[in-house]
């Protein structure tokens, strides 16, 4: 047997492939992203990257609407982006076979909130599968492509952050040899939702969902899992695992498919327990509709509600089991993430710190400009939310207190959804300073290309997007187009655009230090001249964390293994103590 | 068998994904079930990073049940700080002894603290402490920090030298494949 060891996020590429699929679209968000990244090792299927969430799903919809299996990725949040089209496929339902991924992220682990998307299954409508480990994940992949074309709708599949970048033992199959051709079919009555026809859809999806929960009772994948008989869990995903750590001799209901629940299958198990739980991460799902069918469960009053489960946590909140003392590390110092050395977006951070501007932020790795020294991030929200919030932001204050006010975007954002509220900035009159951070990739979720670094998924060429004509096309006259590195510039150029009463757009050009292609230029590591540093602390607000603090010396160091010579923290100093090394 | 968990801790960008996976590897050639984990993401900026691997008989929670880690394996001497409560009363360490500066170190507002060496000993007498980062520079080449330690941690452990040897050969890219086996060794010798 071709056993391997496998993330969950490989393993639902792999699913993928051996499901026959054609055509799989995504953008990216941790913990999602290397779903897509290890598709391209399959040539049989069209993989790539789309501006947002929504595109993807309707690319998705689109191939699905033409015969052909289609894979669409996203994070939690991207399903909130991608609600619209997702709301009325369920209506139309497919052709071939649609997976949609949602990669739940319960505990924030890199996001900016944790939200629980099986709501979404409940709320759309449509079928959830959640795997427990990697070979699950293989499996309900498979299985989801099964369902979607045998119930004629889209399918979930939850994975959460556990899940999608934990390895397990897998037992990979193959694709089959047979694939259907995909071809154009009309069928106006089912794919055009205007009233009349959806009207009578809306009737199909409801008495679908009914079908799929008795449908439920007898499949494998919600299953009993036989224990000393004195206690009842009914669990899911990757709860299950920590209720065999937990309650290793209690009966289990493992549900592989979260919603709808196979009622007739919980009413038979619950009717053998006075004690019941219900295991779950984040929102009571299961526990509300079993309350719902008049069974009495423990759930959340004793299981955290917020963050992940773990196995310590599942134990304290059902037996008051104490966590491990952690007071003794409290006194060390933290170590949060920080940007690169020569990253092109710090400069710009530490000069909107020094302007004092009002920083409505964005997502990206340029979010991390909110953490010390730098400081110069004010709110955060969603992805694209900086140009709408600095425009609703200037609505309401003096117009001393607007010229603050300075949107910051990276390009990848601007793209996703960040265009539209510069659209409206222009439309309605409003006034700020947008600076869109252009790194030509989108860095935060690990490098992926994006229509403004000319290179598709499978890193071939392709237009790349020219961001300035983009800004004058929805209206925009004033735009400078500055290098990062240039301190003075930038400083000189947000000082003009910041007193500026109109839109005004800064375009920052420099690429990711770690993009190989765009780097060729990286430059020998700098060294400080301790006879010329006077210990003044000035580079100490760059954040570069190839400097250090010497407290016996009193003066500051390079890192040579680290610095890349971006040479920002020369132009800090005032004393000419940043040198290159002799060549 | 029952199962063993090891718990590695470092700083984004010490190698100590390659070298869970190494790891992890090793454990499926000794034909074990095995899970590993860890967060990607924000932590690949130069924060603490955790990997938890485990094996035996039949794994289930691929996170480690908290206070049931047997080897806290770290390559980066604060960080195993961080996680000491993590670990078994009899649990062992196996620590490089090397310090990275966190931010608010690196810009002289708190200091590194000081005698953590002797703070992990005075708890977990079985601790082994490598330097790692000369070894690796004996070897040639300073990104090779993580096998080192993989060498000293295989001391412990109770695998055969050639599945160590033929994970390596596997997860590694070709050309740096020679010089990860001398690191391996350096580390191996450090306290056989
Ligand atoms: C709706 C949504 N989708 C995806 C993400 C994940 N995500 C966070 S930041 C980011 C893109 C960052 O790229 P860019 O704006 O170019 O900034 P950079 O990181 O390159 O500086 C993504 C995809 C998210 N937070 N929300
Ligand atoms: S990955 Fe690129 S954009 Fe992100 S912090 Fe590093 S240099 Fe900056
Ligand atoms: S040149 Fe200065 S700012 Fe740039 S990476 Fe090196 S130390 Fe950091």
């Amino acid at each position: 047997m071709n056993k391997v060891l496998l993330s969950g996020n490989e393993a639902i590429a792999r699913g993928t492939f051996e499901a026959g699929a054609l055509v799989a679209c995504a953008y990216p968000g941790t913990p999602s992203t290397e779903i897509l990244e290890n598709m391209t090792r399959y040539k049989e299927i069209d993989s790539s990257w789309a501006p947002n969430e929504k595109v993807a799903l309707e690319v998705g919809i689109g191939a699905c609407y033409g015969g052909a299996r289609a894979l669409v990725v996203m994070k939690h949040v991207g399903v909130n982006v991608a609600a619209d089209p997702l709301f009325t496929l369920t209506y139309t339902g497919v052709r071939g076979g649609l997976v949609l991924v949602t990669a739940d992220d319960p505990e924030l682990h890199s996001s900016q909130n944790e939200q629980d998307n099986r709501n979404f299954a409940k709320f759309a409508k449509m079928p959830m599968f959640e795997p427990s480990d990697s070979q699950e994940a293989l499996d309900f992949t498979k299985l989801g492509f099964e369902v979607s074309e045998q119930f004629d709708t889209p399918v979930f599949l939850r994975s959460t952050t556990r899940i999608s970048h934990s390895k397990s033992v897998v037992t990979m199959g193959e694709r089959p040899d047979h694939i259907p051709t995909p071809s154009l079919e009309r069928n106006p009555a089912k794919l055009v939702m205007l009233p009349g026809n959806a009207r009578k859809r809306h009737y199909d999806v409801e008495e679908r969902i009914l079908k799929l929960e008795e449908w439920g009772c007898n499949q494998s994948f919600n299953r009993v899992e036989k224990g000393k008989g004195e206690v009842g869990v009914i669990t899911s995903g990757v709860s299950y695992q920590y209720v065999k750590e937990v309650l290793p001799d209690a009966d289990v209901l493992k549900l592989g498919m979260v919603y709808p629940l196979p009622k007739q299958l919980i009413r038979d198990f619950a009717a053998n327990y006075t004690t019941l739980y219900v295991v779950e991460e984040l929102d009571p799902f299961i526990e509300e509709q079993v309350q719902a069918m008049g069974i009495t469960v423990i759930g959340k009053e004793k299981i955290p509600i917020c963050g992940e489960l773990t196995p310590g946590r599942l134990a304290k909140g059902l037996f008051g089991i104490a966590l491990p003392d952690e007071s003794s590390t409290h006194h060390l110092p933290p170590r949060p993430p920080n940007m690169c050395p020569g990253c092109p977006h710090r400069g710009v951070f530490m000069e909107l710190n020094r302007a004092k501007a009002f920083v409505t932020g964005d997502i990206g790795c340029y979010t991390l400009g909110f953490m010390p020294p730098l400081s110069a991030m004010d709110t955060c929200v969603c992805m694209g939310a900086s140009i709408g919030n600095a425009t609703g932001i200037s609505k309401v204050l003096s117009e001393e207190e607007q010229r603050k006010v300075v949107a910051v975007i990276g390009d990848s954002t601007f793209l996703h959804t960040g265009i539209n509220g510069l659209m409206d900035m222009v439309y309605n009159n409003s006034t700020a300073t947008v600076i869109i951070l252009d790194n030509r990739i989108t860095a935060m979720t690990g490098r992926q290309e994006n229509p403004t670094s000319g290179y598709t998924l499978d890193n071939n060429p392709s237009f790349r997007v020219d961001m300035e004509q983009l800004c004058r096309a929805v209206g925009v006259e004033h735009i400078r187009i500055i290098d990062p590195y240039n301190i003075a510039l930038t400083r000189k150029t947000l000082r003009e655009e910041m007193a500026r009463p109109e839109v005004s757009v800064i375009i920052t050009t420099r690429p990711c230090i770690l993009v190989p292609r765009d780097n060729l230029d990286r430059r020998p590591s700098l060294y400080v001249d301790h006879d010329a540093c006077t210990g003044c602390k000035a580079c100490l607000r760059l954040g570069c964390p190839a400097i250090t603090w010497d407290e016996t010396t009193k003066k500051s160091n390079i890192d040579k293994i680290i610095c890349v010579g971006c040479k920002v923290c020369q132009q800090t100093c005032g004393f000419n103590a940043f040198k290159e090394v002799e060549a | 068998m029952n199962t063993t968990n090891i718990l590695i801790a470092g700083v984004g960008g010490q190698g100590i994904l390659l070298a869970s996976e190494v790891l992890s590897e090793v454990c499926l050639m000794a034909g074990l079930d095995v899970k590993k984990n860890e967060i990607h993401g924000m932590s690949q900026r130069g924060g603490s990073v955790v990997s938890h691997v485990r094996y035996g008989e039949k794994v289930y929670s691929s996170i480690i049940p908290e206070g049931e880690v047997d080897i806290l394996f770290s390559f980066e001497l604060m960080e195993t700080c961080r996680y000491l409560p993590l670990l078994r009363s009899k649990g062992r360490v196996v620590v490089n002894d090397w310090k990275i500066a966190p931010p608010s170190v690196a810009l002289g507002k708190q200091i590194y603290p000081e005698n953590l060496i002797e703070t992990i000993e005075q708890q977990f007498p079985l601790t082994t402490v490598v330097d790692g980062l000369t070894l690796a520079l004996e070897t040639g080449n300073a990104k090779t920090v993580n096998t080192v330690l993989l060498g000293a941690l295989s001391n412990i452990l109770d695998f055969d030298h050639d599945m160590w040897l033929a994970a390596l050969k596997k997860m590694v890219p070709e050309k740096l494949v020679d010089i990860n086996l001398k690191a391996f060794a350096a580390g191996r010798g450090t306290n056989s």
